[in-house]
Formats: C-alpha cells, sequence, structure tokens
C-alpha cells in the first residue's frame, strides 16, 4: 500500500503560483526527503500533505484514503517543526501527551507511550521541564518525541536540523536515520542541504520552483540526473559546467563532469591555472581557471599543488554528461 | 557581558534620570495627597506644606462620606471601567486574531475599517448614541456606559493586537492544529499569553480615560445610582465656590484603584517581556 500519494496538486496564494502539478508516491515505510533550494516550495508542499494549507486542485491520498477535506488532526500524519514549536506552557510530558489527551485515549496508554518515546530519544530525566529550560537539541528531541507517540502513519519533517549547531546536526541526522529503521514509518523529510538528502533519503524528489525536476534514490539521481539543474544541486563539491566550445566539439550544448572524474594529465585537453587549493588530507579540492570558466577538481591523496599553478586535466568521455541549451539531458 | 550596565558612573547616572522622572510623575499626587489632608486655609497659605499639627483635617473626607452616595459612585466606576476593559480585550484580541490569522475576502478592508475609529473621536457621534440609547432604553444604565468604552476602545486595541499576533509563530498554531486542538483552545490557551504584554499595555491604554472620562456619564447616565466617581465628585466644583477640601479627598481616593490596576497590568507587562517565551 502507498503511505502518500499527490496527484496533481497545485497550490497558489492569491495570483502566485507555488506548486505546480506536483504527483508523487510515498511507499509503507519509505523515507523520502524533499530537497531543493529555499523557497521552492517545499514547506508549502508539506502544509498541504498535511492539510494545514487547502490545495487549490488536485487529490491527497494518505494510506489509501482521499483526505482533502479531512482536518490535519485526523489525517495520521504527525509534523515536526523547524522551529520545533513547543507549547511554552505545557512540560515536556504535557507537550508529547497533548494530542492523545485531544483524542481521548485512556490513561495508561498514553503513560505507555510516553515511556517509550522518551527512552528512545533519552528524554526520561527531563519529563516535568518546561521547553524555555531546555537546550535547543533538547527541544528537537522533544518535538520528534511528540511525534512519536501519536504512531502517524506518516511523519512529516520540515528542516529539523537547521537550528541545530554542526556536531549536532549530525548526530541528530544519525538519529533520525536508526528512528526510521526502529519505527518502520514512513517519513517525509524537507531539507534544503544535498548532504542530509544524500545520507538519509531511500528516495529523493528534487523540487526547483514549485515542481518536481527528478523522483529517484539518491544514487540513480547522482548517477543519472534528469537535467542541469538535478546535475549541479546534488554532490558536493558540485558538478563543473563547461561549454562544450572550450573542449573544442564546436557545439552549442553544456557538458557537465563531477569534480572526482577531473584527473591530471600532462596531455588533457583542458588547460588550467589553480586559483584556489583546499587539502582535506584525504582529498584534495583544486579550484581553477579553464579560460573564464571556474572549475574544481577532486583528486583523491594529498597533492603538492599551489595557486598560479597551470595544469591540464582530462576526463572519461562516458563519465561526462551533456545538456541542451534548456538544462535538459542529452543522452 | 555588557559593559555599560557596570561601569559605576553610568549606572548612578541612569538611576540618577530615572529617580529625577519618577519625583516628576509622582509630585502632583503627591501634592493632591498632603493637601487632602490639610484645612482649607493651609491649603491655600502653604499649598507644598506637610500637614502639621495645626494643619492636619479631615473635614475633605466627612465631607465626602456625608455628600451623596460616594461609594455607590466608587462602585460604578469600577464596574464600568473592568468590564469595558474586560470587552475591549477579548473582542479587540479575537477581532486581532481573525485579522491576522485567517485570508478571507476583505481582510484588509475590514482592518482598515476597524483601525478607522483611531482617528476619529468618539464624541463626534455623541448625539446618535444618545439617541441610540434613549431608543434601546439603556440610559441612566451602566451598560450605556461599557457599551461606549467597548466600541472606543476597540480600534486601537485591534490595531495593535493585530500587529503583535502576526508575529506568533505559524509553527505553534500548526503544531496546535496537528495536534487536534480546536481554533478556540489555539487562540486561548497558545496565542493570548504570548501577546500577554501587549495585551496589558492596550489595558493601560484604556483604563485611565474610562476611569476619567466625565463627557458620556454625563450625557447617558446622570442619574443617582448610576453616577461614576468623576461625575459624582463634581458637586464639589461649583460655578462659584469649589469645595476644594472635598475635592482633593475625592480624587485622593480615586487613585487607589487606578494604582491597583495598573500595578496588576505592569507586572503582567513585565513579566511577559521576561519569561523568555519559547517561540
Ligand atoms: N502564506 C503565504 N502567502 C503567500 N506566499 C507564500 C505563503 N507561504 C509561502 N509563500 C511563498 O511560497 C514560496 C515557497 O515557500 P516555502 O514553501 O516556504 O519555501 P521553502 O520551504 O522551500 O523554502 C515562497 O516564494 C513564498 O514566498
Ligand atoms: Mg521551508
Amino acid at each position: 500500500m502507498t503511505a502518500l500519494m499527490l496527484s496533481n496538486v497545485n497550490k497558489s496564494f492569491g495570483n502566485v503560483h507555488v506548486l505546480k502539478d506536483i504527483t508523487l508516491e510515498v511507499e509503507e515505510g519509505e523515507f523520502v526527503v524533499f530537497v531543493g533550494p529555499s523557497g521552492c516550495g517545499k514547506s508549502t508542499l508539506l502544509r498541504v500533505i498535511a492539510g494545514l494549507e487547502d490545495a487549490s486542485s488536485g487529490e491527497i491520498n494518505i494510506g489509501g484514503q482521499q483526505v482533502n477535506l479531512v482536518p490535519p488532526s485526523k489525517r495520521g500524519i504527525a509534523m515536526v517543526f523547524q522551529s520545533y514549536a513547543l507549547y511554552p506552557h505545557l512540560s515536556v510530558r504535557g507537550n508529547m501527551t497533548l494530542a492523545l489527551k485531544q483524542e481521548k485515549q485512556s490513561k495508561a496508554m498514553i503513560e505507555e507511550r510516553v515511556s517509550i518515546a522518551s527512552r528512545m530519544l533519552n528524554l526520561e530525566p527531563y519529563l516535568d521541564r518546561y521547553p524555555s529550560e531546555l537546550s535547543g537539541g533538547q527541544r528537537q528531541r522533544v518535538a520528534i518525541g511528540r511525534a512519536i507517540v501519536r504512531k502517524p502513519k506518516l511523519f512529516l519533517f520540515d528542516e529539523p536540523l537547521s537550528n541545530l549547531d554542526a556536531a549536532l546536526r549530525m548526530n541528530t541526522r544519525i538519529e533520525i536515520a536508526n528512528l526510521h529503521r526502529a519505527l518502520d514509518a514512513s517519513m517525509i523529510y524537507v531539507t534544503h542541504d544535498q548532504t542530509e538528502a544524500m545520507t538519509l533519503a531511500d528516495k529523493i524528489v528534487v523540487l526547483r520552483d514549485g515542481r518536481v525536476e527528478q523522483i529517484g534514490s539518491p544514487m540513480e539521481l547522482y548517477n543519472n540526473p534528469a537535467n542541469q539543474f538535478v546535475a549541479g544541486f546534488l554532490g558536493s563539491p558540485s558538478m563543473n559546467f563547461l561549454p562544450e566550445g572550450l573542449l573544442g566539439d564546436g557545439g552549442q550544448n553544456t557538458i557537465g563532469i563531477r569534480p572526482e572524474d577531473l584527473f591530471l594529465a600532462d596531455d588533457g585537453p583542458l588547460a588550467a591555472r589553480v586559483s584556489h587549493v583546499e587539502k582535506l588530507g584525504g582529498d584534495t579540492n583544486v579550484i581553477a581557471k579553464v579560460h573564464d570558466q571556474s572549475v574544481t577538481a577532486r583528486l583523491f591523496g594529498q597533492h603538492a599543488i599551489s595557486e598560479g599553478q597551470e595544469l591540464r586535466f582530462t576526463y572519461a568521455a562516458e563519465k561526462a554528461y551533456r545538456f541542451d541549451a534548456d538544462g535538459q539531458r542529452l543522452r | 557581558m555588557n559593559k555599560a550596565r557596570q561601569n559605576p558612573f553610568n549606572t548612578a547616572a541612569m538611576h540618577g534620570a530615572l529617580i529625577l522622572y519618577t519625583l516628576i510623575a509622582l509630585f502632583p499626587v503627591f501634592v493632591i495627597l498632603i493637601n487632602s489632608f490639610k484645612t482649607r486655609r493651609a491649603i491655600f497659605r502653604e499649598p507644598l506644606a506637610l500637614p502639621s499639627a495645626d494643619s492636619f483635617s479631615l473635614i475633605g473626607y466627612e465631607t465626602v462620606m456625608k455628600q451623596g452616595d460616594f461609594f455607590l459612585y466608587f462602585q460604578n466606576s469600577m464596574i464600568v471601567t473592568v468590564a469595558s476593559l474586560f470587552f475591549v480585550l477579548l473582542f479587540g484580541a479575537m477581532a486581532a486574531y481573525a485579522l491576522s490569522e485567517y485570508q478571507f475576502r476583505g481582510n484588509l478592508l475590514m482592518g482598515l475599517y476597524l483601525a478607522l475609529g483611531i482617528m476619529i473621536p468618539i464624541r463626534i457621534g455623541t448625539v446618535a448614541i444618545l439617541e441610540m440609547m434613549v431608543a434601546t432604553g439603556l440610559v441612566n444604565t451602566l451598560w450605556a456606559l461599557i457599551l461606549v468604552y467597548t466600541a472606543q476602545g476597540l480600534p486601537l486595541a485591534v490595531f495593535i493586537l493585530s500587529e503583535f499576533m502576526r508575529q506568533v509563530s505559524d509553527d505553534l498554531k500548526n503544531a496546535g492544529r496537528i495536534d487536534g486542538l480546536s481554533e478556540y483552545t489555539i487562540f486561548f490557551r497558545l496565542v493570548l499569553p504570548l501577546v500577554r504584554p501587549a495585551m496589558a499595555t492596550v489595558a493601560v491604554f484604556n483604563m485611565i480615560p474610562i476611569w476619567n472620562d466625565l463627557w458620556f456619564p454625563l450625557i447617558l447616565a446622570p442619574a443617582e445610582e448610576t453616577k461614576t466617581l468623576t461625575l459624582g465628585s463634581q458637586v464639589f466644583i461649583g460655578q462659584f465656590v469649589t469645595d476644594w477640601n472635598a475635592v482633593l479627598s475625592a480624587l485622593s481616593m480615586a487613585i487607589l484603584p487606578v494604582l491597583v490596576l495598573y500595578v496588576i497590568f505592569s507586572r503582567q507587562l513585565i513579566r511577559g517581556i521576561t519569561s523568555g517565551a519559547v517561540k
């Protein structure tokens, strides 16, 4: 069964068309990441799925039931917000139990769910604290706990890590991945960070300007991007794009080469002048100018390269992608 | 952390300025209070002197107690002020929430219409209001005053509160909706507590003019049993002779409840600012 099915969902605010013909499916137990630059409509899409905004047109199915007219609390979803959105007047326990109390669940059952969730998230010592007495990472866990106790059919995460510092972000990312395995629940996760998308997702949905650009597993998208946008968005450092003319083919198309697919070669076709070197120990990132185009090469290991040096690069033709003037992939 | 705070000279200067301001603000109250305890002659001879054994007198308070039904006036003023504030805050907050939270046709126009009242003094409509009150039989009831003051306070309340409510996090309200809270619960339990400082501001702004108003009590509710304190005190101010002892005593007593209300509201204000609300 599919956990979520969107068909031709559109959303406009006045005459601003924010979501355009979104069609996608989330399978039961799948971890799906919506990724795209800021302002592309990810949060709006999530709010439409949650029922916090009405879709202007199109159909939304959750767990096989059409929910266009069902209020958020009855859709079988739980949401974790970027700003945590904990209730300031309730303790951690109160925050976690509110929804169950609204559903008039039995005391024993509420107690059991809270104790399971708080054990999972190491929240036991904080159950009687108030949100203002917690650190950012703890608040984040309470927000996740508030979602878990409801046992929703579908979890919705809206950029849950963006308010955490880098070290905590990494840990929480792993925790969320573990949580997904432990709960075996369907999850939708929104982020603008391609690393989070690549590391967490079973399936990635790339969005741009309210449109779905491509859907697929992380490696499918990485190895086989449908267009220049997807190719450039996934991967870090991102793909190099060079006009075909520079490579001596004379066409009007664009050639895309991933940084790890560029190699040093004395007789290579790309003559470059090094403008910056990042020595990471395991890798060396060389940023160089080919004519006026900036190119990044990711060389394995350590290299004695310095700024201003003249180098030549080569690449394997089968690893190069070709895009037409509209950014569509040519095969 | 903050260097300016720790510098003793700056601290002294800051406290000096605040103390000076407090003295200036409290001076008229102080003069009224001391003079209310003096004989009429002493009031005019040395208005700034403290009451001494010679000049001490409770004659003003005695007159006030004997004349008319002072406690009833007091009670009337209190009922009118508290009820008006209650309705201004309740309806003002609800209207502000509707305007800031829900998108509906005419939202902007409605907001402008409600804000228009800030610029148009309600007294311009006195005649029409009086006719309406006569027609509905509300003349000489406290309801007449409560309704008028509620109408008078609403525009500013809606204007200020809707500005503050726009700043309440959408995520918080949405979390409530997902957890199955009704819109009323979201409004009363999540949003109102977060705009409490703004509510206190609105309350303080509205309270003083209502408490002090003479115009509408005189026109809409001049009957003995509905007189407010301000109107009741007017008997001591004559065209030719003014009983200053009584006026000052009445004023002194009138200050007290306002002071109490003010302390209540301002504590809310400070608590709201310092509670470190989680956004
Ligand atoms: N309530 C709203 N009214 C009008 N425009 C909105 C509203 N919510 C979002 N938008 C617009 O929709 C676009 C997408 O917003 P959003 O979904 O928040 O993007 P993302 O989460 O991908 O950064 C933005 O251009 C934003 O200005
Ligand atoms: Mg967003």
